[in-house]
C-alpha cells in the first residue's frame, strides 16, 4: 500500500514544487496540512480552571505511551507557542484520539487560551510524544503514585490505561489538591479503585487543612512505600520533598518524576548582553535573567526545543561567543563551540549563538 | 570596493558639496528619524492576530487561485478556458512572487513563528533560489539602496540607469536590453546574484560562482519540469495549450514584476548616492536616503495587493520587515513627517512613474545623458 503510493508522492512532490503537496490537501482540510497536527475534538470542563481537549491527531501520529507528553502549538494573537501536555487519557494509539488536561495558569499564555478560547474543531499542531514517565513494561511491580494539583494528568493517562488493559496491579494513590472542586477526576477515581481494589487518599490541603507531603506522612499512610516503584508529578515543592524523601532512604532509582516547569533557581541577578544570532544575522537585547531561547524566539526565530525546562536537551545550540548563565544553577560558564541549552540560559553579557 | 571604478569621477565632487539633497539641519535630520522609528514601533507593536489571518487567507487565495487556473488550463483546448486559466495561475505567481514570496523571505512574518510562513523555510515559485536572493537582495539591495557601484540593483549590471554610471557604447543597445530582461525577468534575477562582473574581475572566484550556478541549477530544474513538462505531460493531448498556457503566466508574472520594481527605484525624481554619501551614515540617515531612493504607486487596493505591497516602496524601504498590509497605515504617516519636514514624496499613478522610467532607460543609453531635474539642482 505504502510503496505503491511512493510513485505517486514523489510525482504529487514535482507538481508542487516549491512547496509541498500538503500545502493544497490543506485547502480541502486543514488536518492534512503539513507536519503533525490534530483537531479538537470534545472539550471537558474539569474545573473552573482546568479543561480536557480531546485531540484527533492526522495520519502522521506514531502513538504515545501513557505518562507521555506531547508538544502542543497553538497561535496566541497570531503567533505561534508551543507547550507540553501530558496525556491524560487511556489510549493514544496511532489510530486513537487523545486527551489532554490543562491547567490554566495565572497570566499564562497557552494554558488560558486553551482553557477559555479553544473550540471544537480547531486544529492544534503537535510534536510527537516524548518522555519516560512510562510504566515498566510487562507485569507490573506494586505502584505509589504522588501526585498535587495538575500533576494528576501523566497517572491520570497510567490508571486509565491500566483499567482498559486489565493490567493487575496493586497501586497506591496519594493526592494533594486545595479542595474538593479542584480534585481532578476525584468521581472517576474512586469508581477506579472500587473496581480494581486500588487505594486512593486525596489529601485536600485548604479546605480540610490536610497536610502537604511529608516523610512522616507518606509513612503512616503508605507504610510499604519502600517496596514500591513510585511516580511523582506535581509542583516545585512536591518534586523537591519526594525526590529528598527517596534520596535519604538511598532508593532514589525507585522514584519517577515528571516536572512541569524548570527549577529555576533565584540567581542572583547578573547584567545580560546583546545576543546576536549569526546564521539569521539577528541582534536581540537578552536580559541576564531570560531564557536565550524566549529571547530568540522574540526576535522572531523558531529554534528547535522540546521540554522548555533543562531537561531533553532539544535546545541544545552552540555558543560562538561569549558567556551564558545557566538559570536552575547560577552558573556562569560558556566558551566558543560548547553546546548550550538555550531554554535553561541568560545571556551574561554579550553573546553569539549559531542560530 | 570595486564601486569607486565604476563612478565618473567628476561627478564625486559635486556629490560631496551635495550629501543628501535636502534642506535639514543635522538636527532636524534625526528628529526626523525619531519619528520615522515611532511609526515603526507603534505598527510592529500592534501586529496580532488579523495580520496573522490576513497572511493565511492571501495565501489560501493564491493556491486556489493556482489549483484552478492549472485546472482550467487542462480544457485549454478552448480559448476562453485557456485566458481564463492563463490569467489565473498568471495572478497566481505574481501573488506568490509578491505579495508572499518577496515579503515572507523579507521576514515580515517572522514573529508568528510559523514555520511554513517564515523567512528561514519559505521557497517561492520561480527560478531564483531564496537563500541567494535574501542575501543580494535584503542584505546588498536594503542596504546600499540605490548607491551606485554598491546597489546592483542600480541597473542589474547591464542597464546604466544612473548618471553616476559611467556610459560605455554598449550601453546603446539598452532599450532592447530592457526589453530582454523585462521578458525573460526571473532568469534574470536568478543569475544577477551570480555577479559575473565581479568574475570577470577576478574578484569573486569561478569556483564560488560556479557553486551558486550549480544551486540555481537545480531550482531551475524543478520549476522547469514542473511548468513545463509534468503538467502538460499530465494534460495528455492537451499537451500544448497547458504548456503555452504555463510559459504566459510565467511571461505574464514576468513582465509585471519588472515594471514594479523598476517603479520602486528609477522613475524621475527619485535619487540615487555615491559611497561618500553614505559613509559613517547614521540610522536616521539611513531613513532619509531610503526615502529619497525610492517612489511609490498611486492607485486602489488591488494594485497594492497585486504588487506586493511594493507600490509603497517607501514604506518597505523604511521599514523593510514590516508586514506589506500594513504600509498603507503607514504611508499616511509616513506622508504626513515628509510634509512636516519639507521632504519630497513622491507617489504617482503606475504609468507616470513607468513612462518615466523607460524615458530614463531611452536617455540613459547615450552618454551625458541627464534628467531635467538634475540640470536644474546642479
Ligand atoms: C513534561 C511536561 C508535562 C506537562 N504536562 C502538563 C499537563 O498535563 N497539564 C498542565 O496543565 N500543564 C502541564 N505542563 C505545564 C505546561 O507545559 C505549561 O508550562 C503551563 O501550561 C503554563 O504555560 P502557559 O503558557 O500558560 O504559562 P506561561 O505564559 O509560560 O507562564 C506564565 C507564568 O506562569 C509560570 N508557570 C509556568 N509554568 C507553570 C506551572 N506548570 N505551574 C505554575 N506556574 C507556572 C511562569 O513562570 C510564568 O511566570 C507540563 C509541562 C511539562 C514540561
Ligand atoms: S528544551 Fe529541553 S533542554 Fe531545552
Amino acid at each position: 500500500m505504502i510503496s505503491a503510493l511512493r510513485p505517486l508522492t514523489r510525482i504529487g512532490h514535482w507538481l508542487a514544487t516549491p512547496v509541498l503537496p500538503e500545502s493544497y490537501l490543506e485547502l480541502i482540510n486543514p488536518l492534512l496540512g503539513a507536519g503533525l497536527r490534530g483537531r479538537i475534538e470534545r472539550l471537558v470542563r474539569e474545573s473552573d480552571r482546568a479543561v480536557s481537549l480531546e485531540i484527533r491527531p492526522n495520519h502522521q501520529w506514531q502513538g504515545a505511551r501513557p505518562g507521555q507528553y506531547v508538544r502542543l502549538g497553538i497561535d496566541v494573537d497570531g503567533v505561534r507557542h508551543w507547550r507540553c501536555y501530558s496525556v491524560s487519557s487511556a489510549k493514544a494509539g496511532r489510530n486513537d484520539t487523545f486527551t489532554v488536561t490543562v491547567n490554566a495558569i495565572d497570566g499564562g499564555q497557552v494554558s488560558t487560551w486553551l482553557n477559555w478560547h479553544a473550540q471544537v474543531g480547531m486544529v492544534v499542531m503537535l510534536d510527537q510524544a516524548a518522555g519516560d514517565f512510562v510504566l515498566p513494561q510487562g507485569e507490573l511491580p506494586k505502584l505509589l503514585f504522588v501526585t498535587a494539583g495538575s500533576g494528576i494528568t501523566p497517572v491520570m493517562g497510567m490508571l486509565r490505561s491500566m483499567a482498559a488493559n486489565g493490567q493487575a496491579a496493586d497501586v497506591v494513590h496519594l493526592h494533594y489538591s486545595p479542595d474538593d472542586a479542584h480534585n481532578l477526576f476525584a468521581e472517576e477515581r474512586r469508581g477506579l479503585s472500587l473496581a480494581h481494589g486500588w487505594k486512593t487518599l486525596n489529601q485536600l490541603t485548604r479546605s480540610r487543612g490536610d497536610q502537604h507531603f511529608s516523610s512522616a506522612q507518606l509513612d503512616a499512610l503508605c507504610p510499604d512505600w519502600a517496596e514500591r516503584l513510585a511516580y511523582a508529578c506535581g509542583p516545585t515543592a512536591l518534586m523537591d520533598a519526594t525526590a529528598a524523601h527517596w534520596q535519604q532512604a538511598g532508593l532514589a532509582e525507585q522514584l519517577k518524576q515528571e516536572n512541569f516547569r524548570p527549577a529555576l533557581k533565584a540567581v542572583a541577578a547578573g547584567a545580560g548582553g546583546e545576543v546576536r544570532f549569526w546564521n539569521s544575522e539577528r541582534v536581540a537585547e537578552g536580559a541576564g535573567d531570560k531564557p536565550l531561547l524566549e529571547v530568540a524566539e522574540q526576535a522572531g526565530l523558531m529554534p528547535k526545543h522540546g521540554c522548555r525546562m533543562g531537561i531533553c536537551q532539544g535546545c541544545l545550540v552552540t555558543l560562538k561567543e561569549g558567556q551564558v548563565r545557566d538559570l536552575t544553577s547560577g552558573e556562569v560558564f560558556g566558551e566558543s563551540g560548547d553546546m548550550v541549552r538555550i531554554c535553561v540560559c541568560a545571556a551574561a553579557g554579550n553573546v553569539t549563538l549559531e542560530l | 570596493m570595486t564601486a569607486a571604478m565604476k563612478i565618473d569621477s567628476s561627478l564625486i565632487e559635486k556629490a560631496r558639496a551635495r550629501r543628501l539633497p535636502v534642506d535639514l539641519t543635522d538636527a532636524q535630520v534625526q528628529q526626523f528619524g525619531a519619528e520615522i522609528e515611532a511609526v515603526r514601533k507603534k505598527i510592529m507593536d500592534s501586529l496580532g492576530e488579523n495580520d496573522a489571518r490576513y497572511i493565511r487567507r492571501m495565501i489560501k487565495v493564491q493556491r486556489a487561485l493556482e489549483v484552478g487556473g492549472r485546472g482550467l488550463l487542462f480544457a485549454g483546448i478552448l480559448p476562453p478556458a485557456w485566458l481564463a486559466g492563463t490569467a489565473m495561475l498568471g495572478a497566481a505567481k505574481i501573488l506568490e512572487n509578491m505579495e508572499i514570496g518577496h515579503n515572507v523571505i523579507h521576514g515580515q512574518w517572522d514573529w508568528m513563528r510559523d514555520p511554513q510562513i517564515h523567512s528561514s523555510t519559505w521557497e517561492w515559485d520561480n527560478v531564483c533560489p531564496s537563500d541567494q536572493w535574501q542575501h543580494s537582495h535584503n542584505y546588498m539591495h536594503h542596504k546600499w539602496t540605490n548607491v551606485v557601484g554598491m546597489d546592483r540593483d542600480v541597473g542589474y549590471g547591464i542597464l546604466r540607469m544612473s548618471e553616476k554610471q559611467p556610459w560605455h557604447p554598449a550601453h546603446l543597445a539598452q532599450p532592447v536590453t530592457n526589453a530582454m530582461l523585462a521578458t525573460f525577468f526571473q532568469w534574470g534575477v536568478a543569475l544577477h546574484d551570480v555577479e559575473f562582473e565581479r568574475v570577470r574581475t577576478g574578484e569573486k572566484s569561478v569556483k564560488e560562482a560556479w557553486g551558486q550556478l550549480k544551486h540555481i541549477g537545480k531550482k531551475v530544474r524543478k520549476q522547469v519540469v514542473k511548468d513545463y513538462v509534468l503538467f502538460p505531460l499530465l494534460a495528455g493531448p492537451f499537451f500544448l495549450p497547458v504548456l503555452t498556457g504555463n510559459i504566459t503566466a510565467n511571461l505574464i508574472r514576468n513582465l509585471w514584476a519588472y515594471m514594479i520594481i523598476f517603479c520602486g527605484h528609477f522613475p524621475d525624481g527619485v535619487e540615487d548616492f555615491l559611497p561618500e554619501d553614505v559613509e559613517n551614515e547614521d540610522k536616521a540617515h539611513w531613513y532619509l536616503r531610503q526615502l529619497l531612493g525610492s517612489a511609490n504607486i498611486s492607485g486602489g487596493k488591488l494594485l497594492h495587493i497585486m504588487s506586493g505591497n511594493l507600490s509603497h516602496q517607501m514604506e518597505h524601504h523604511l521599514f523593510p520587515d514590516m508586514p506589506s498590509n500594513r504600509y498603507a497605515e503607514a504611508s499616511a504617516e509616513v506622508q504626513a513627517i515628509c510634509k512636516k519636514y519639507g521632504l519630497p514624496y513622491n507617489s504617482k499613478p503606475l504609468h507616470r512613474q513607468f513612462g518615466s522610467v523607460l524615458r530614463k532607460v531611452m536617455r540613459l543609453s547615450l552618454p551625458n545623458g541627464k534628467p531635467k531635474a538634475e540640470l536644474a539642482t546642479a
